[in-house]
């Protein structure tokens, strides 16, 4: 029962989510289980909230390294979790938006949330700028060709690029690195990434015909072995 | 903690009070200015906090990263719970329940069928029980049976068929005759010879790309050579990504430095 | 204080000299390190970084951008469009994409607006519940106040489940979207009318950059439903989405070169938003000195690599 009532589910929503393209009928129905799909994902954030606290907890409780930082992570998920879900400070009643200018979420999210978000992500700036210049060498012909590609864009994304070749005729325009950089885009690139979308969509598919008819049972853990 | 520890710590404090008290200083006076000017230091701080770790690893940095994290969780659960779980199960599963969250209950929404998605999201939470992790696993079935359903045909639409329609583009665009061409052959950016070369490195691009990752046939023979033009074309397009993820890092950085030099110290316009 | 053109670029004051020399003396220095073999610590780089990024933004660089097809397209296709559209722009993104896409979201929203669609806000990300907020505020209730939430525009918030929702509200809306983020039926708000599905709408913009994101609109709502879709998105993935355009996407912001080029164009259609916020064109001055400064890395890093190379031959 542990191996099978999972692989039935999975290869019935499978079938019937496949059926729903082609037979109107069971379109509703098709609907209907991307419905249920949303609210399981919403129990999935519980999930992901539950766990955050149970690590924590444990790591605060065992005194573990760092553990006065846990304390850190479950205030500011406690206090935002009841700004959020008992709407303090929201002008309005409990049917309002929950991110309603002036609420307590709205404050957190605008002073912690976005300027901790942002700048996690800022840092990575430094990381491609220290890359760029310890690791990005012309030691093939291959390393070369995407050196030059990576200049001609990197030209052709600033106004830097349009100074440069402004004083190229019409009739050689393309070699403008503006011009060149969006032909690069539209047709190397394009033809690039092309390839690959062709090769990863060959590959969901393939992927998703092996789950949904069963030959592909790693998501159930040992019990799919 | 050492004493550069205990020094610095005691620094972070006065300037703290200090941004504040300046910051409020400059705020509306008729607004919240006491409390505007304490968020604006606080996401200052967190800001430099983060980029702290550019020095090296230290608790100012852990205490901002530690937070994201438990402040992140709880957004996002509250926003699913009020959105999809109040807005879109509460009205169909129960009337008292609507009239308690304020949501409109239209007559006849009722479904019982929709008690399954709670039961399986109940379910799921099992997982953090350890005993009970195993029945988790048909919620997981239920997700991974709905993604591979939706992918399945999707992919093969998009990213299959028409990704294959696409690439057959006329590889003589505006043909005229020869005499046309060669009268007027130039490299205008949008003139006819650029357009067909376009084409051109479109459609051999793409197939010789597509042979570079076909791994069933050995790469030797004309086959070797075009996949060999598949990975200059690839070198070409991780190029172009590179060119565009500097772009999109440094644009982030930007946004940060804007905001700790216009919004918290005020010097840029 | 001295106001001219330097290579085009209106420049007012003479910072910008005073930061070309810092940054190019810098650049000499490191050179001239690498030409004696000479490692540098990472930490000196990343103060290069900091400083090219943060110095041009003490002072003011304005640019012009010319539009590029794939952009114009988005443009052409939101003025063609009959005034009363319905045109549906969806926040799928967070706080760390939001410098890059913000000012395409409300550069989109504005012109939108301008041009009297009615505009339909969603989200496919909890967070873009929260930027859409900086558009209410930044672009709607500062320069369209007498727009009105329900009949010109409404907010529909966030719905947790990807490309589940995306599957619903291709054919029927008011099962995803029974309410709007303020609780108001589906059915009252007058905007909707008409509307059942994602195919009555003329045009949807997913502005994003992650996942779900304007691939995941394309696969799920554009190719199944035949609906026009356009998008605005981070760098980082605007050339993996080239091979949709045009036939299934029928136009691009890609990073922030593409909000300003869109920033610029619409500045010089509608001149009566001359004074408005341009942050991606604001925003292209230090990016033009960091791309400067990073392949100026990438050359010295390289002479360093090839000197290094040529003495171990010798050895």
């Amino acid at each position: 029962m542990r191996r099978e009532i999972p692989l039935a589910i999975t290869i019935f929503v499978g079938f019937l989510l496949i059926f729903s393209v082609f037979f109107p009928p069971v379109e509703d129905l098709g609907e209907n289980f991307s419905l249920f799909f949303d609210i399981i994902a919403v129990f999935a954030f519980f999930l992901g909230g539950g766990n955050l606290v149970r690590i924590h907890g444990k790591k605060l409780l065992k005194r573990k390294p760092d553990w006065a930082f846990s304390i850190v992570t479950l205030v500011g998920f406690f206090l935002m979790l009841a700004a959020g879900l008992f709407k303090i400070g929201n002008p309005g009643d409990i049917s309002s938006n929950v991110t309603a200018e002036g609420s307590l979420f709205a404050i957190m999210y605008d002073n912690i949330f976005k300027p901790l978000g942002a700048t996690m992500y800022a840092l990575l700036a430094f990381f491609v700028a220290s890359a760029s210049y310890r690791a990005f060498r012309a030691k093939n012909r291959e390393a070369t060709i995407l050196l030059s590609a990576a200049f001609v864009i990197l030209l052709g994304s600033t106004p830097l690029g349009a100074l440069l070749t402004s004083w190229m005729p019409d009739s050689l325009s393309i070699l403008e690195i503006p011009n060149l950089a969006v032909w690069i885009l539209s047709s190397p690139n394009l033809a690039g990434q092309r390839a690959i979308i062709i090769g990863i969509g060959l590959g969901v598919v393939s992927m998703s015909l092996r789950l949904i008819l069963g030959v592909e049972r790693s998501y159930l853990g040992d019990e799919g072995a | 903690m050492s004493r550069t520890g205990i020094v610095v710590f005691l620094v972070v404090c006065v300037l703290f009070v200090v941004s504040w008290v300046v910051k409020a200083g400059t705020g509306d006076p008729e607004g919240h200015y006491i409390r505007d000017g304490f968020l604006v230091t606080f996401a200052a701080f967190l800001t430099l906090a983060i980029m702290s770790f550019m020095y090296k690893d230290n608790p100012y940095y852990k205490f901002a990263e530690h937070l994201f994290v438990g402040v992140s969780a709880a957004y996002w659960m509250c926003l699913a719970f009020w959105s999809t779980l109040v807005g879109n199960l509460v009205p169909r599963i129960s009337e008292r329940l609507s009239n308690a969250f304020m949501v409109p209950h239209q007559p006849g929404e009722y479904n019982f069928f929709f008690y399954i998605p709670v039961i399986l999201g109940i379910l799921l939470l099992m997982r953090l029980s350890p005993k009970g992790g195993w029945i988790s696993r048909w919620p997981l079935a239920f997700i991974v049976g709905t993604t591979a359903g939706l992918n399945f045909v999707r992919y093969l639409r998009s990213d299959f068929i028409n990704q294959i329609n696409s690439t057959f583009l006329p590889l003589a665009v505006d043909w005229q005759g020869f005499g046309h061409f060669f009268s007027n052959l130039s490299l205008n950016a949008t003139g006819q010879f650029v357009a067909m070369f376009g084409n051109c490195v479109i459609f051999f691009g793409v197939l010789c790309g597509v042979i570079y990752f076909f791994f069933s046939k050995e790469h030797t023979g004309w086959f070797g050579r075009a996949s060999r033009v598949g990975i200059w074309v690839l070198m070409i397009t991780f190029g172009a990504s590179f060119g565009y993820t500097v772009m999109g890092r440094i644009s982030l950085l930007v946004g940060r430095l804007t905001f700790l030099l216009r919004d918290w110290l005020g010097i840029a316009s | 204080m001295w106001n001219g053109h330097i290579w085009g670029m209106k420049v007012h004051n003479l910072g910008v000299i005073l930061v070309l020399l810092v940054i190019g003396s810098g650049l000499l220095w490191l050179l001239a390190r690498a030409l004696r073999g000479k490692e540098v610590d990472r930490r000196v780089i990343f103060a290069f970084i900091f400083v090219s990024v943060a110095a041009p933004l003490l002072i003011t660089m304005t640019f012009t951008f010319r539009a590029t097809p794939i952009v114009e397209a988005v443009f052409d296709k939101i003025e063609s469009l009959p005034p009363g559209s319905h045109v549906l722009i969806s926040y799928d993104f967070d706080p760390a994409m939001a410098p890059e896409v913000q000012p395409m979201a409300n550069v989109l929203t504005r012109h939108a607006l301008v041009r009297n669609h009615k505009v339909i806000f969603m989200c496919l990300f909890a967070t873009g519940q929260g930027q859409l907020n900086v558009t209410l505020r930044d672009v709607i209730a500062a320069d369209f106040p007498d727009k009105l939430d329900g009949i010109d525009y409404v907010n529909l918030g966030y719905k947790a489940g990807n490309e589940g929702v995306l599957n619903v509200i291709v054919s029927d809306f008011k099962k995803m979207f029974p309410t709007d983020v303020n609780t108001v039926p589906f059915d009252s708000i007058e905007l909707l009318d008409g509307i059942k599905s994602c195919k009555d709408l003329d045009l949807v913009i997913s502005i994003g950059g992650g996942l779900p994101g304007l691939k995941e609109w394309i696969l799920f709502v554009g190719d199944p439903g035949g609906v026009p879709t356009a998008g605005g998105v981070a760098a980082v993935v605007a050339p993996q989405l080239y091979p949709y355009y045009p036939r299934q996407l029928l136009g691009l912001l890609g990073g922030v070169k593409g909000a300003a080029e869109y920033e610029s164009h619409f500045r010089e259609r509608y001149p009566q938003f001359d004074d408005m916020p341009t942050p991606a064109i604001i925003m292209m001055g230090p990016q033009t000195i960091a791309h400067i400064v990073i392949m100026s890395f990438i050359v010295i890093g390289n002479i360093l690599y090839f000197r290094e190379r040529r003495k171990g031959r010798r050895v």
